[in-house]
């Protein structure tokens, strides 16, 4: 890239941030346990940062405290999207620690439902207060229409935050976008493996214009 | 709270108590007092069914509550099905203009996550299997 090229995309950008509104978007990645929230997360963050987000695990619960990615620059179209990255805990109405005794001791199994309970409360509370728009992620391998979800949705609806849904793991055969937009038709579906980086240029595109 | 008998009751008799909560009695109440009201009636053993559910923002708050009170080996969560009178697909402007996302006629039934072997629902029907433990 010529000097010149550098210098105006520098502008650019410059200009951008100072037409932008105010502070980056705090856009809260939500879903249920094991839908693949971090490896999203870690995607994105990758992807336009460098760094990861997060710890990636097929036990559940293994986010199990809200965290943040501070200022994504996702850039699209020559237009620079900022955004704030919260991975939260995938939300349950239950936490029982005999399911982790499996993979760990019983005292690890019964700190990490401990810290579980506390996350999920403090990703309720997060979407109450302080999130500006949400990435709800679902595995399109599994049923999407379970309490936890309409809920989840029902609630997001409630406080009129920007949704947009990313059909996860479309890399496994059992996976069916379709079943995910007949559950909510009312809401753009968007299909990804975030673990393949599969459709990434759709994501990016679909945040930019939602969440810019 | 919507207690005919203590389930605690050493002469209490050895079954599952039900307690449907009537709209009328929940209309009165401050978010708090539904979410205790639910979660009481839960840590006690018994399947509370809500006449005409909560609100969004009140299913958030029972989760955050809930997830408070989880306790190795004591309580470990509810389950928690609900039919809502317009399902998701009706939150058009015209619907939420029509009051779809308000609290409004729906059945919700609540229980002790380690107490009911399945919550299942369908188009018509919520079906719990519940254990006496």
């Amino acid at each position: 890239m010529g000097l010149f090229t550098e210098l105006k995309d520098s502008i650019s950008r410059a200009t951008d941030r100072l037409f932008s509104e105010q502070e980056p978007k705090r856009i809260g990645i939500y879903g249920p346990p094991n839908a693949g929230k971090t490896t999203l997360a870690n995607r994105i963050a990758r992807d336009w940062t460098g760094d990861a987000v997060g710890a990636e695990s097929h036990v559940p619960h293994e986010t199990r405290r809200a965290r943040r990615k501070e200022n994504v620059e996702i850039e699209r179209d020559g237009k620079t999207v900022t955004i704030d990255i919260v991975d939260t805990p995938g939300v349950t109405t239950k936490v029982d620690y005999e399911e982790f005794t499996d993979e760990m001791g019983e005292e690890d199994a019964i700190r990490r439902s401990r810290e579980a309970t506390e996350g999920v409360a403090e990703a309720m509370h997060w979407l109450r207060e302080d999130v500006d728009g949400v990435i709800y992620v679902l595995d399109s391998a599994e049923d999407p229409i379970t309490q936890v979800n309409t809920m989840l949705i029902g609630i997001i609806e409630s406080r009129d935050l920007p949704v947009l849904i990313f059909a996860n793991k479309i890399d496994l055969d059992d996976s069916s976008v379709k079943r995910i937009e007949d559950a909510f038709p009312q809401h753009k579906t968007v299909p990804l493996s975030a673990k393949e980086g599969d459709n990434m240029d759709e994501v990016y595109d679909n945040i930019a214009e939602y969440f810019g | 709270m919507p207690k005919a008998t203590n389930a605690d009751d050493s002469d209490a008799p050895d079954g599952v108590q039900i307690d449907l909560i009537s709209g009328e009695r929940m209309a009165g109440m401050a978010t708090m007092e539904k979410i205790r009201m639910i979660l009481d009636g839960v840590h006690d053993g018994n399947i509370v069914i809500l006449e005409e559910g909560l609100t969004p923002d009140e299913e958030s708050r029972l989760i955050e509550v809930t997830m408070a009170e989880i306790s190795p080996d004591e309580f470990n969560g509810i389950e928690i099905e609900t039919y809502p009178k317009s399902d998701t697909r009706d939150s058009s402007l015209l619907g939420r203009i029509m009051g779809g996302d308000q609290a409004e006629a729906k059945l919700t039934v609540i229980g002790p996550a380690n107490q009911i072997e399945t919550l299942h629902k369908d188009e018509t029907l919520i079906s719990a299997l519940v254990s006496r433990n």
